[in-house]
């Protein structure tokens, strides 16, 4: 520590280049911050503490295929279920294609299995007994500026109504929370009722989407899943229950292999990133050759040399990723509040934070290696005398 | 201090303007732009002192070898990933879109926007196929296909996870909708029968499509009888006969679109027209090149995004490596760069002597990036899922547009990165400069 404004003084020795320096490594860590920030949004998409303790049936042809309703009282009588919901896709949009988002008919006690949904015992009530009541996430509200009494039309897209329309209409009379704010995500969401849904539609009355099973042990959760599975074995709706985690991480990878395409940019920036640090401090011990064997007359021994060079490179490195990693941070906050969930995006947490820092530090090692060597088996005769 | 604040703001709104022309210029004024360069270059006085003064940077590259690979190689880092990333965006657009025709329309429930999100019950389906705008083959039938879309759960190859495949039941009239569709191995299916064709990009990714293999589809055993190519998203599909696969899936006798051929495309506003004046049909109609176009838009524009985000950022990363490299450069010819001055170069010459250097740099790392994009991911397979939630399978596409572009990048990345060392070593009192060691 008392050689620090050694190092210091050695690093800002040319302002410019230190800075552009700088500048470039925080270019590199700016885009390492935010592009894992989207990676982990990816696959974090399910991997909820809840998500374990809940499955998700589906029918086996492919999870666009609804199953009968009947169903619903024989998965609640099987062993170790502690509640059953049920759900199904609407598909509706709200004005304008662009303006996507889920929405879904639910069963009653839908917000009791999904307990992560916080919707204030009012609200809630007041759900339980509006027929055309729907409830929205407050990212969601917040987008649109919808508040609680406000009418939403839906144009459908698969479900008209009896008479023909294509237009429903809901009153809303809830706004949900998740604690949780690395699943805000979860926000870009609208539920009604199930029931009101079957009554008016055109087609497929009766049926569901999927159910949604909470279950008391996760430990249990292959036995449940078979058994449930078990009960529409060889019918002509079999279904595939899975835990939910499961079933939304095996929908993140149908999309892209989001962790191959950061993977390689990021392999990419930081080639390209080792180089340039690399010929910066190259440079910087080039021009200090007579100052490093001064250091060595005066009796500095080649390990000191070599920690001194290298503790520059580090530093380089660190004050760089640390002034990148926030800028990452601020541009995440900025992005995750004025476009809510449209783009998945994780807060920089600790995660990502102690990541970067020990690329810092890797990077710093080994950008510093060659110079460092070279500095450590500087002949003092030669270098003093310009050799 | 003022001063040399407001010559700064100066330059730097200065390069601004040529930056923003560089890569929003098409590309034949850009080669027209070199052009003129070249021109002035041969016949001015002090172009050729430039061309000269250039000559002489270019020799003494070799001695700064480290130091000019770091534009270089940030440069091919950036061109690279750019490249590559628009080359996703474009593999799956152009996927998409020549699966789409103008005398060709694909007909809708009113309000769907996709097909597995459409139901078309049998009555308008046979309304439709009579309008008048529509084809008639040899035979007097009209080419209409009566479609059904499902989605069956196939485990992609050498994994166990199950991925959404698109199954596409056919009416007979789909050869004649389909021309440019090949077959390459096997036969076509026989109607009635459960056989399925498989696109050829479905055979590489899925599991269990070969010829000759068997598939369990909703519980029934279906045959693999043949492979088409048919260069479109259409080659990620399952083929087989609608009736038969409406018989699978319970359909009944409802279908998920109709496509037609028109008897010319000047003829889709009179169906459209026909379609919607008619009120036993609630039906909706678009060309198919209309309707594919509205399926890759917004991914494309989301994979846009991203590269241009990606690049900028890489890109100031780079001008500043560019903007060392080049400062030191100037630094180390100090003496060089003075002597021609003092032996009567003007300034200009100067700083268009270190801006091309810089900008050959830059090039060079254009071309090796935009290379090494070719290289790796020309043709490189992906899938995602698609607007009918199942695999479109496509090709990465490193088009010369892309590198184009790409190179449009480093120019501009080069220029930055040149400029201001360039006005540098013009603005050195030569006194001074000839003294430095």
């Amino acid at each position: 520590m008392k050689y620090f404004s050694l190092v210091w003084s050695a690093l800002f020795r040319r302002k410019t280049r230190t800075l552009f320096t700088l500048l470039s490594i925080m270019a590199a860590f700016l885009l390492f911050g935010l592009l894992d920030s989207v990676r982990g949004a990816f696959a974090n998409a399910g991997h909820s503490v809840v998500g374990a303790s809940r499955l998700i049936t589906i029918s086996k042809v492919s999870f666009m295929f609804a199953l009968p309703k009947s169903l619903y009282m024989r998965i609640q009588s099987v062993p170790g279920v502690a509640e059953v919901t049920y759900a199904n896709w609407f598909g509706g949009i709200y004005q304008d294609p662009k303006n996507f988002f889920a929405n879904e008919a639910v069963a009653p006690n839908f917000f009791d299995v999904y307990s992560e949904f916080k919707l204030p015992a009012g609200e809630l009530r007041a759900f339980k007994e509006t027929r055309t009541g729907a409830v929205v996430g407050a990212s969601l509200a917040k987008r649109f500026h919808w508040k609680i009494g406000e009418q939403i039309p839906l144009e459908a897209t698969i479900f008209p109504q009896n008479g023909g329309s294509n237009t429903w209409t809901f009153d809303l009379v809830g706004i949900y929370h998740v604690a949780n704010r690395r699943e805000e995500s979860q926000e870009d969401a609208m539920f009604f009722h199930w029931k009101y849904f079957d009554e008016a539609r055109a087609f497929g009355r009766g049926d569901v989407g999927w159910y949604i099973e909470k279950i008391g042990q996760p430990k249990e959760a292959d036995r449940i899943a078979q058994a449930i599975d078990a009960i529409s074995a060889n019918s002509d709706h079999e279904t595939k229950t899975q835990s939910e985690d499961a079933f939304q991480s095996s929908f993140v990878s149908q999309f892209a292999d989001i962790g191959l395409i950061v993977g390689s940019i990021m392999g990419a920036v930081f080639f390209t990133l080792i180089l340039l640090t690399g010929n910066t401090m190259a440079q910087a011990v080039r021009e200090r050759i007579p100052e490093l064997a001064i250091l060595k007359t005066i009796g500095f021994p080649n390990r000191s040399v070599l920690a001194l060079v290298l503790a520059e490179s580090v530093l380089l490195l660190t004050l760089g990723g640390v002034a990148g990693l926030a800028l990452a941070e601020f541009a995440v906050s900025v992005i995750r509040t004025r476009l809510g969930a449209q783009i998945p995006m994780l807060p920089v947490g600790l995660a990502i934070w102690l990541q970067g820092l020990a690329l810092t530090v890797l990077i710093g090692l080994v950008v510093g290696a060659l110079p460092a060597r070279r500095g450590m088996r500087l002949r003092i005769v030669d270098a003093l005398a310009g050799r | 201090m003022v001063s040399k604040i407001g010559y700064a703001v100066a330059v730097i709104a200065a390069a601004i303007v040529p930056v923003v022309a560089l890569v929003a210029l098409p590309a034949w004024a850009i080669l027209a732009g070199i052009a003129l360069l070249i021109a002035w270059l041969a016949i001015t006085r002090s172009g050729r002192q430039a061309w000269s003064a250039t000559g002489v940077a270019i020799a003494t590259i070799p001695q700064r070898l480290g130091s000019s690979s770091v534009v270089v190689i940030g440069i091919a880092g950036v061109v690279g990933v750019l490249v590559a990333l628009l080359a996703m965006g474009e593999g799956f657009r152009s996927t998409l879109q020549q699966t789409g025709r103008d005398d060709t329309a694909i007909v809708l429930r009113a309000g769907s926007q996709t097909e597995i999100n459409s139901i078309v019950e049998h009555d308008s389906a046979v309304v439709v196929a009579q309008e008048p705008q529509i084809m008639r083959d040899a035979h007097g039938q009209p080419i209409a296909s009566p479609e059904i879309v499902v989605a069956a759960a196939i485990p992609k190859k050498g994994t166990t996870v199950d991925a959404n495949v698109e199954i596409r039941g056919v009416g007979a009239e789909a050869w004649e909708l389909n021309p440019q569709l090949r077959i390459i191995a096997g036969r076509r299916f026989t109607p009635g029968l459960r056989e399925l064709i498989v696109g050829k990009d479905a055979v590489r990714e899925f599991a269990h499509t070969r010829i000759g293999s068997k598939l369990v589809l909703n519980g029934q055993p279906w045959t693999v009888v043949g492979e088409f190519d048919s260069g479109d998203s259409h080659d990620s599909e399952l083929w087989a006969d609608t009736n038969v696969v409406a018989t699978t899936y319970h359909r009944g006798s409802s279908v998920s679109s109709v496509t037609v051929r028109l008897r010319n495309p000047r003829l889709f506003d009179a169906l459209k027209a026909a379609i919607a004046s008619d009120p036993r049909l609630k039906l909706q109609v678009q060309t198919t090149r209309t309707y594919y176009n509205a399926q890759s838009a917004g991914l494309t524009k989301a994979i846009r995004i991203l590269g241009t985000t990606v690049g900028l950022i890489m890109g100031i990363g780079a001008v500043f490596g560019a903007l060392n490299t080049m400062y030191a450069a100037v630094a180390t010819r100090t003496r060089e760069i003075a002597t021609l001055r003092a032996i009567g170069f003007r300034g200009v010459p100067v700083v268009v002597s270190v801006l091309i250097e810089t900008l050959l740099l830059a090039l060079a790392g254009g071309v090796v990036g935009a290379a090494i994009a070719w290289a790796l991911f020309d043709n490189y397979t992906a899938s995602t899922l698609g607007a009918n939630f199942s695999q479109v399978v496509f090709e990465f596409r490193v088009t010369p547009q892309l590198i184009g572009q790409g190179l449009k990048w480093a120019l501009a990345i080069g220029f930055l990165g040149g400029l201001f060392p360039a006005l540098r070593a013009a603005r050195m009192p030569v006194t001074q400069g000839l003294r430095e060691l």
